[in-house]
């Protein structure tokens, strides 16, 4: 071995190399975290805007059914065509793809993609303060994973009988059996994308984890980690765990559809009045436990690095280091194990037998404790801050009592005698909603206005942040407060027509009780908020694009007085990150250190004695 | 700019990069597998009793699969130490052992596939059952091409017993060939009939799901040890301690891959 001649050669080539890095190799096919972070944040954000709008057409049906969509009725007709969209109004299983596919965009395409990928890709490596992810082809092929994965989505819109439509959850039957005229159908196109999706989701969690593990920087040890790494480190573990299963059980349903096996067809299965030619022997509760398996980690998937963000940002700007780091870290570690034994709460009303439903019962309410000491870690916080109302602190703040509402809301979900109740009505619809959209996304704006002037060199801008702010706050609880209320009053979620079959069917003979008409009405009420919502993104876009070329200046690197490392970094950060070797000598939050000069500390400062 | 540790080893973890990635990825493996095995439980015990297909597959070539990876599973360690050794020569001839075991090994897995594919089950109108072979052999019949073909009758040389049976001492998957005198089957009588394809029942659906996976894993681990044997062999001359690592990480998935394989033999064909 010579070493030495290994050492230099490559170094030297590299160095050579550098310079010629064209805009494909740069921007396209790199391998550096941090421009791959920014394409997972694009895509993703792209896919937000889009799995928003098929929802906003959607509100249209359930507010107004039956009536041909205005503006964009006549594109998804010309689009789509007759057996879509005929004259313009949406048909039922335009609806059902539409909202399966809404779930599956948000869920998969969007917020994983943002908070886990993009945000996780982008700040990880700096704040652990590494040159780069461990694997950084890996990190490419998982990006392009992810994006091929979408394509396959996307595309699915366009095929014969269109996407997928039963349900983002594509329980078995149904989903088997929901497009039966066309081979290969949507359905088979949403399995395809998964895979992708998984594979892609896979590689992320190995590469992060083993950049965490491997790649802090000297004197960075676990319990200096700031709080946003933890968070990324639990939710890659859940991803690594979780998804696995999904994808034996996308396989099986795969099988199921093409190759005509019964691995969640029951025997006798009978459909639209014949009898299928299949074994049958088959278990449908397995594809739910399957599924579910996944499910539940990915909700802690949404939600933790949206946590990991409000944290940093709290910090920053109450000048006072966060109360309770250590209880905060054995909080996530704890729910990210706890988060793997309550996955059947969402099965209740299956028959999978009371003892079952006890167990999961149980530890349900348990796991709810670590993420009550969480938020009330955060809100400890607060107290007796000098608090900035930046942009991204107001978007903190607003996360603090919508998870509250959303986490509140989901006890009674979890005891399974009101769960029999609640399930599947829009009550369920407006308590995830209150987690992962005024929850996570605000956690993911208030990310962007964050850690945007350290990836552009400029700030987006305050005022028009601020009305963006308040309009999305406003709006995003005019939608989905109401929807509580619906649910409560047996409103089912997945109904075409809004609901309305279900309004006026009281017949005191068979003591049947409709939904009162006045929660049918709020279907109205809940459609123009969400489309106003939709009007106050448009400050964000343009805000978003504009402030690269004419937002105000950053006048330092650290243009927050932020003590973190990726702080510590030039603007932007080159390729490599640091531009000298760094030891970390403190944790992450030494803010209003008593006896200093300044109120913030960074984590490699050099104690001067 | 350089990856720290890709080939050094960090102190406090005293890992190098690809090892953590390795092993991280394995975890992920094993829920993978871990899932279909579950599902396997579960499909198996609700099984109405008795109904589960059983002695189908060949035990003796079975067998001598799982020897032929046990032995691939050495070869790799040999060649690792090999490198140990600084013996590219040696290395190079025990993982073309490795090689030809997983190519046996894909080879014979594709007989055994092939068998099930011209074997078949018969569901008679009156209730009873048959395994056995259709006349001429064909492949992948199933109910629908008796009615596409628009046959009336079928020859069909039955097995002597019907796996739902008492198993019977000398009965099992040899007896299979020796077949009675062939009978003929009006279509009329045939409720439903099936090869042994995923579609005949739960069990060859997890069988050929799970041994499809595992086969991919193979293929998928001989694709990356024969890329490593052949041109990836060149950074042996540049660094061979990167080298040595890579033989060490792509021989982790292999043992993996083997053990994936010692579960599945008890499982598919002795229980
Ligand atoms: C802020 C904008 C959003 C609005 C107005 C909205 C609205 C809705 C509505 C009304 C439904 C029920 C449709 C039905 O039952 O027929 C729904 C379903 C759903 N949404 Fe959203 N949503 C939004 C954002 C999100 C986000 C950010 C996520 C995910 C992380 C998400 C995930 C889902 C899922 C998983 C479903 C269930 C789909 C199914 O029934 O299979 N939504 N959404
Ligand atoms: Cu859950």
């Amino acid at each position: 071995m010579q070493p030495t001649a290994i050492e230099t050669q490559p170094h030297a080539a590299h160095e050579a190399h550098h310079e010629e890095l064209g805009f494909w190799r740069k921007y396209i096919f790199s391998t550096d975290h941090k421009v791959i972070g920014i394409q997972y944040g694009l895509t993703g954000l792209l896919f937000l805007l889009f799995g928003f709008c098929l929802m906003l057409i959607m509100r249209w049906q359930i507010a107004y059914p039956g009536k041909p969509i205005p503006i964009v009725g006549e594109l998804l007709l010309k689009v789509l065509g007759d057996e879509m969209a005929n004259g313009g109004v949406m048909q039922p299983d335009l609806y059902n793809a539409f909202g399966a596919m809404h779930g599956t965009i948000m869920v998969f395409l969007a917020i994983v993609p943002i908070a886990f990928a993009a945000f996780g890709n982008f700040v990880v490596p700096l704040q652990i303060g590494a040159p780069d992810m461990a694997f950084p082809r890996v990190n490419m092929a998982s990006y392009q994973a992810y994006f091929m994965g979408g394509v396959v989505m996307f595309f699915s819109f366009f095929i014969p009988g269109g996407a997928a439509r039963s349900g983002w959850t594509s329980y078995s039957p149904l989903a088997t059996y929901a497009d039966m005229g066309h081979h290969p159908n949507g359905q088979t196109f949403w399995i395809l994308g998964m895979v992708l999706l998984i594979t892609s989701s896979l590689l992320g969690a190995v590469n992060f984890i083993a950049t965490i593990i491997q790649l802090r920087a000297k004197g960075m040890t676990w319990m200096r980690l700031p709080f946003f790494v933890w968070a990324q480190f639990v939710t890659a573990f859940l991803l690594l765990l979780a998804f696995p299963p999904l994808e034996a059980a996308a396989v099986m349903q795969l099988m199921d559809n093409v190759a005509g096996t019964s691995f969640f067809l029951p025997t006798g299965l009978v459909v639209s009045g014949n009898a299928v030619p299949i074994s049958g022997g088959g278990s449908p509760l397995l594809w739910q436990h399957l599924f579910w398996f996944l499910g539940h980690p990915e909700v802690y998937v949404l939600i933790l690095p949206a946590m990991g963000i409000v944290c940093e940002i709290i910090a920053n700007n109450t000048r006072k280091p966060i109360w309770g780091y250590k209880s905060l870290v054995y909080s996530v570690l704890c729910i990210g194990f706890l988060s793997f034994i309550v996955w059947a709460h969402h099965m209740y009303l299956t028959g999978m037998g009371t003892k079952i439903a006890t167990f999961f019962q149980t530890t349900t309410m348990i796991i709810s404790i670590p993420s009550v000491i969480i938020l009330t870690c955060f809100f400890i916080s607060l107290w007796g801050g000098s608090i900035r109302f930046t942009v991204p602190m107001l978007f903190a703040l607003a996360f603090l009592p919508m998870f509250g509402i959303g986490g509140l809301t989901g006890l009674p979900l979890g005891f399974n005698f009101t769960d029999l109740h609640l399930h599947d009505t829009y009550y369920v619809i407006a308590h995830f909603h209150y987690v992962v959209a005024p929850g996570t996304i605000f956690g993911l704006f208030a990310g962007i206005y964050y850690w945007y002037p350290k990836a552009t060199g400029r700030f987006m801008n305050e005022f028009w942040g601020k009305v963006h702010f308040w309009t999305s706050l406003i709006f995003m609880n005019a939608i989905f407060q109401p929807m509580f209320a619906q649910g409560m009053a047996g409103l089912s979620r997945r109904m075409y027509d809004g609901g309305v079959t279900y309004a006026g069917v009281d017949d005191p003979a068979l003591g049947l009780v409709g939904v009162p008409q006045i929660f049918i009405d709020m279907n109205r009420h809940i459609s123009w908020a969400a489309w106003c919502l939709g009007l106050a993104q448009i400050p964000f876009i343009l805000n978003f694009f504009l402030s690269m070329k004419n937002g105000r200046k950053v006048a330092s690197d650290n243009p927050w007085e932020s003590t973190t490392l990726e702080w510590q970094t030039p603007t932007p950060p080159p390729h490599g990150n640091f531009d000298k070797p760094l030891e970390v000598y403190r944790g992450p939050y030494e803010y209003s250190v008593p006896g200093k000069s300044k109120d913030f500390t960074p984590q490699n400062e050099l104690e001067k004695r | 700019m350089d990856i720290p540790f890709t080939v050094k080893l960090r102190d406090d973890t005293t890992l190098y990069n690809a090892k953590v990635g390795i092993w991280l990825f394995l975890g992920s493996e094993v829920m993978l597998f871990g899932a279909l095995f579950s599902s396997y439980i579960l499909l198996r015990v609700g099984a109405p009793p008795g109904t589960w297909p059983r002695g189908l597959l060949n035990v003796p070539i079975g067998a001598f699969n799982t020897i032929v990876l046990i032995v691939s599973s050495v070869t790799v360690v040999m060649s690792w130490a090999s490198l140990k050794l600084g013996n590219l020569g040696k290395f190079r001839f025990y993982q073309a052992i490795t090689l030809l075991c997983a190519l046996s090994f894909l080879t014979i897995k594709s007989f055994e596939y092939r068998d099930k594919f011209t074997h078949y089950e018969v569901w008679k109108t009156d209730g009873a059952r048959m395994t056995g072979h259709v006349e001429g052999g064909p492949y992948f019949w199933s109910t629908q091409t008796l009615k596409d073909k628009k046959l009336d009758h079928i020859v069909f040389h039955p097995d002597p017993h019907h796996y739902t049976e008492p198993v019977k001492p000398h009965a099992g998957a040899a007896a299979e060939h020796e077949g009675h005198a062939a009978i003929t089957i009006p279509v009329a009588e045939i409720a439903r009939l099936s090869a042994f394809v995923p579609a005949h029942s739960t069990y060859f659906a997890i069988y050929f799901t799970l041994t499809a996976l595992h086969g991919l894993h193979v293929f998928g681990g001989a694709l990356v040890i024969g890329y490593l044997w052949g041109p990836g062999a060149k950074l042996w001359k540049t660094d061979p301690e990167r080298f040595t690592n890579r033989i060490e990480i792509s021989g982790l998935f292999w043992h993996f891959v083997d053990l994936v394989w010692i579960f599945l033999f008890p499982v598919l064909y002795l229980l």
